[in-house]
């Protein structure tokens, strides 16, 4: 009886085709806009994932995501060096200097000071150029991207001067850096020089970052360290969910978001539910011939279900192929690098699909079950 | 021929009604009726009269207000409604007036059906239904798709799809109302030439006298009530 089911599917080719372009279209969207949405939530963190070097990150208690911090003092910087468990710790400055090239082009940036000696929170994925060579003096790199807005149409080339308030730095490397939140260029620097690029602001020591040493897990180092020091740690992971969850409930992003995903979802459940329903509709006689002739209601139920399932299917594979396709070409751009398509995404919305194809299929399962089979006579 | 034991059909006191209250409508009321083995039993009456509903009711695909129904010695009205559908699928055959093909299946895989139903394997069935439209003229119009078969072929088809599982009794409605004269009379031949069988009861419901001459029994109705029934009027004819 199933290939009779399979074949009452495809033989009505309009019908076959609207039912896939519609669980198509809603696979595509619920993809894309889920994927967006956790690509720009993770950008909110990507300066924290950037630094591999720290397990935990250490700051004010009263800052709540990376882009607002709020000074320590250096004596916090011995105190968290005295915790237990504490393999080193050194500082980190973030501020957001404005950049000047010498053809006078010129951006807000994040600008990131990293330890002197150690040059802990050095960007690792460079583009051009080595980390190392931030140790040159009034050296800094800049990502990719930056150097894109500040050179637009130039080719990567180091030796390049910007003025950092009134600065002069030169450009010893290009990094890969993750893609900030905020579409800034982002600037590393050491930490003696970075505080020169701040100017009058004395915001300086925003965090302090910290490596456990082997055996001490970083959630437990993250606790001694600040119930030694009444200071805030989060190991990396926390911190970028802090950051991803002070976004969610300060902006208008969830909710956007939100309201497309609900849109896709319910255009995907109305077109998908009204088409296959009508399809039934239509092949209603047909059903109740396969009733008279001693088709259980069961058997029935199975066939709808598979037509269901197979037109869904199908359309999810093509709406997942016309995603993945989206995401090549988008994560090669720059200004949405780093969006990709991941499978949990995927795994999120085969789930929300399967929700729709029951949904699809209960409504016209209880037309074929309720059928009278002596309707066929009529 | 109408020994007690060669009743394949039997109803008793059948009434059937609709709706409750002003709309209420009786359809039926009090049916008398038998169908025997080895004959083919016309029901005829004017239009609306309730031939459909009477064969609806015999055939289990629907329930009697009042009254008794036993096909070959069984009530279906005791049987609970999963034996009913496998007793349906296994006893009986149906043709209807237009013919409900599957217009996705080819006129073998319809013909099959009933095979598939009761879980016998494509290929097999498919073999199987395909010996029987070869019987009915139909070989070269197996795999045909409903569509490219003119309508007395079509018809041919729903005969061979009742006749694949070889039930005890077939129920047609109306078989040759859609159908022109010779195709209808076509039909019809094969009808009483492939389908009557010493074992089954053929029950056939029609008001086109034309084809009365194929029928060993003709059973009147009107207005809900079965009038007389002629016996043998083939024999009568000759
Ligand atoms: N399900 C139903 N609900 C209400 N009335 C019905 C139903 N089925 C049949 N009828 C009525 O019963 C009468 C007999 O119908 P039917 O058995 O189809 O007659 P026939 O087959 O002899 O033309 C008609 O008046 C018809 O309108
Ligand atoms: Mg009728």
């Amino acid at each position: 009886m199933n290939f009779i089911a399979l074949r009452m599917l495809i033989s009505d080719r309009a019908k076959y085709f609207g039912l896939i372009f519609a669980f198509a279209f809603s696979t595509f969207l619920l993809l894309n806009q889920i994927s967006i949405f956790c690509g720009i939530m993770q950008r909110t963190g990507s300066q924290i994932l950037d630094v591999t070097d720290a397990d935990v990150w250490v700051m004010d208690p009263y800052t709540e995501y990376f882009e607002q911090t709020k000074a320590l003092k250096d004596t916090d910087l011995t105190r968290v060096r005295g915790v237990q468990g504490v393999d080193y710790a050194v500082r980190l400055f973030k501020g957001n200097p404005i950049a000047r090239t010498i053809e006078g082009k010129f951006a807000s940036t994040f600008t990131i000071g990293v330890d002197d000696s150690t040059l802990i929170g050095a960007p690792r994925k460079m583009a051009l150029g080595r980390w190392e060579n931030l140790r040159e003096a009034n050296s800094i790199i800049l990502d990719r991207a930056g150097y894109a807005l500040l050179y637009p149409g130039q080719p990567l080339e180091l030796g390049r001067v910007l003025e950092l308030n009134d600065h002069k730095a030169r450009l010893v490397g290009i990094s890969d850096a993750s893609a900030p939140f905020v579409s800034f260029p982002v600037i590393h620097a050491r930490y003696s020089e970075a505080l020169h690029f701040q100017g009058q602001q004395r915001n300086q020591l925003g965090y302090v970052l910290v490596r456990a040493k082997p055996g001490i897990s970083p959630e437990n180092l993250a606790r001694s360290i600040e119930a030694a020091t009444a200071l805030k740690a989060r190991t990396t992971m926390e911190f970028v969910r802090d950051c991803i969850g002070y976004y969610l409930r300060n902006t208008g992003i969830p909710v956007n978001f939100g309201i497309t995903i609900a849109i896709a979802l319910v255009v995907g459940l109305a077109v998908a539910g009204q088409t296959f329903f009508l399809f039934t509709l239509d092949n209603l006689k047909q059903f109740g011939a396969l009733k008279a002739i001693g088709v259980t209601n069961s058997r029935l139920v199975g066939m709808v279900v598979l037509q269901a399932a197979t037109a869904g299917f199908v359309g999810f594979a093509f709406g997942s192929g016309m995603a993945a396709l989206f995401f090549e070409v988008m994560s090669k751009q720059m200004a949405t690098r780093g969006i990709i398509l991941t499978w949990q995404v995927e795994a999120i919305v085969a789930a929300l699909m399967t929700a729709v194809i029951l949904f699809v299929s209960v409504i016209s399962i209880r037309r074929v079950i309720v059928l009278e089979p002596a309707s066929v006579f009529r | 021929m109408t020994s007690p034991d060669s009743t394949a059909v039997s109803c008793h006191g059948i009434r059937k009604s609709f709706g409750t209250g002003d709309t209420k409508i009786d359809v039926l009321r009090g049916i008398h009726f038998e169908a025997h083995r080895g004959e083919m039993t016309f029901l005829v009456g004017p239009s609306g009269c309730g031939k459909t509903t009477l064969i609806s009711v015999i055939a289990g695909l629907l329930d009697p207000s009042e009254g008794k129904v036993s096909i070959f010695g069984q009530q279906l009205a005791k049987m609970t409604s999963r034996d009913q559908i496998l007793f349906r699928r296994k006893n009986l055959g149906f043709v209807f007036q237009q013919y409900n093909l599957l217009p996705a299946l080819t006129a073998a895989e319809n013909a099959a059906v009933p095979l598939l139903a009761a879980g016998v394997n494509r290929s097999t069935a498919v073999k199987r239904s395909k010996e029987i439209l070869d019987r009915l003229g139909m070989a070269s119009r197996a795999d045909n798709y409903p569509r490219t078969l003119s309508g007395g072929q079509q018809q041919r088809v729903a005969l061979a799809r009742a006749l694949v599982h070889e039930p005890r009794l077939i129920i047609c409605d109306e078989p040759t109302a859609a159908l022109d004269h010779k195709s209808g009379e076509s039909v019809m031949e094969l009808l009483a030439t492939s389908a009557v069988h010493p074992d089954r009861a053929v029950v056939v419901v029609t008001h086109d006298n034309r084809v009365f001459h194929f029928a060993d029994r003709i059973t009147h109705m009107e207005d809900g009530i079965i009038t007389h029934t002629e016996q043998n009027p083939k024999l009568q004819a000759a």
